[in-house]
């Protein structure tokens, strides 16, 4: 048994020895391997987090969301649904909802603006950590917001949301009611949408179909859709995942491709001799195992550790530039390392196998050939 | 120390280094509702839908709330022109029609 792995270990040290005469060519090998892996641990990392944040925290969301549209869109709600919508069987509380878009010329960002619960305080807001950054604004600090008249409504900051919710709060802005109806020239009898909540989850369904019955201009959103919606928007067909991903697995192929096609004169030259030395077939099989397995294992175990670093230590700053898009407001969020120990494997079974059986199926083809015919044909 | 001892001694350290990973993440997110209290706060506070990642258009910035005619939000016709429009796929709702019509 001992010498059995005395026998492993000195084929790898001749392994690593051919591998650093070679060290220019392996070490970009290793390289981009390395990038190839990070890419990819790195979105799955991202996305994986990202939904099952998604999802912990949005099943707080409200059971059931009812929009009016009108022409196609989103349209304020008149506050004769809220009376009607209460009164049915299995409707626990209906509250009109007052939430809208600002945008602000000065710094070219959206905000958010909500009217929490409470109804807020006249006059005083709490900004997102993002609004604060892009506006250079903090606690105390005025904020002037341009109403639907041109007329300015100037709003004092009394508080900033701390920056571990910006995942859900960085661009948000809590107002008042009654600031919130001046700034937009809302009317009494309107909302912007109408939360309802609902006795019997089982029921939920049923009371968005009577909603849909008595109102036909309503869409009801409920929260199943919600929390579905965060895994389709980063599923394996959204375009972040695809284009990324496409492009990784591509390079991926070139570089097994090459591997599997054939191997370079030098590396025939090497196996002819080791044949005439007197290795065995099986020992140059296990001298490719082992050139393989060093350079996708070392690879893959540092892509998947920088991956990891990247997304939940770095903030992902690779990504920011692709998600931050056109917004000025871009919240810097720091994701709960949710790992799925299952996608690793997969990303294991992927790449680490494929490129070390690449490399042992043309060594193994010459290996079988006479040693004096693979030397002569050089 | 032998090369192939270095060798392994480096592939041990990588894999004590997935380890420590795999046991901070596994710390983390041990009690979801501690770990995202604040979070939580917020969302029934202000009855949010919707993570803040994209801020750029309204269909991005809420994607559970978005028209059913995104992202053809100008006219049936026009191509979408905001960056992560084209970065995420459409709420599955909206490509399915919503179930409860």
């Amino acid at each position: 048994m001992n010498s059995r792995l005395e026998v492993q270990r000195n084929i790898l040290d001749f392994t690593l020895s051919s591998l650093l005469r070679r060290k220019a060519k392996n070490s970009i090998l290793i390289l981009v391997f390395t990038l190839v892996v990070f890419m990819l641990a790195s979105i799955i990392f991202f996305t994986n987090a990202v939904k099952r944040e998604a999802v912990a925290v949005l099943k707080n969301s409200p059971d059931m969301v009812v929009q009016r549209l009108s022409a196609g869109r989103h349209d304020l709600i008149p506050s004769e649904y809220i009376g009607t919508i209460k009164e049915m069987k299995g409707v626990v509380s209906v509250k009109g909802r007052h939430w809208g878009y600002y945008f602000e010329p000065a710094a070219s960002a959206n905000f958010t603006l909500v009217v929490p619960e409470d109804g807020g305080e006249d006059g005083k807001i709490v900004t997102g950590k993002g609004v604060s950054r892009t506006m250079r604004a903090g606690e105390g600090d005025i904020l002037p917001l341009k109403s639907y008249k041109g007329e300015w409504v100037v709003l004092a900051i009394k508080g900033v949301l701390k920056s571990d919710s910006e995942l859900v709060s960085s661009d948000l802005i809590e107002i008042s009611e009654k600031d919130f109806r001046k700034l937009f020239g809302i009317s009494q009898d309107s909302f912007t949408d109408i939360a309802v909540t609902v006795k019997n989850p089982k029921e939920t369904l049923t009371i968005a179909k009577k909603i849909k019955e008595s109102f036909p201009d309503t869409r009801p959103i409920l929260r199943s859709e919600v929390l579905r919606t965060y895994d389709s928007l980063f599923n394996w067909r959204s375009g972040l995942l695809l284009l990324i991903a496409a492009g990784a697995v591509f390079a991926f192929i070139i570089f097994a491709f090459d591997r599997a096609s054939g191997l370079s004169a030098e590396e025939r030259r090497e196996i002819g001799i080791l044949k005439a030395i007197g290795w065995e077939t099986s020992d140059v099989i296990a001298f490719k195992f082992w050139e393989g397995s060093v350079i996708s294992l070392s690879s893959f175990m540092a892509g998947i550790i920088l991956a990891y670093f990247h997304v939940f230590f770095a903030y992902a700053p690779l990504f920011e530039p692709v998600l931050k898009g056109w917004a000025v407001l871009y919240p810097e969020f720091r994701l709960v390392p949710f790992i799925d120990p299952f996608q690793i494997a997969t990303l294991f079974f992927l790449t680490v196998l494929p490129y070390t059986a690449a490399t042992i199926i043309p060594s193994w083809r010459s290996a079988v050939v006479d040693p004096d015919r693979i030397m002569r044909s050089q | 120390m032998r090369r192939p001892d270095r060798f392994l001694l480096y592939l041990g350290a990588n894999l004590a280094i997935m380890a420590a990973m795999f046991a901070h993440s596994f710390v983390s997110t041990q009690n979801p509702e501690q770990v995202f209290a604040k979070k939580i706060e917020l969302v029934k506070r202000y009855g949010l839908t919707d993570l803040c990642i994209f801020t750029e258009a309204r269909y991005t910035r809420h994607p559970s709330q978005a028209d059913l005619n995104t992202p053809f939000q100008d006219y049936p016709l026009s191509f979408e022109h905001f960056p992560s429009g084209s970065i995420i796929a459409p709420p599955g709702h909206l490509r399915s029609g919503m179930t409860h019509e």
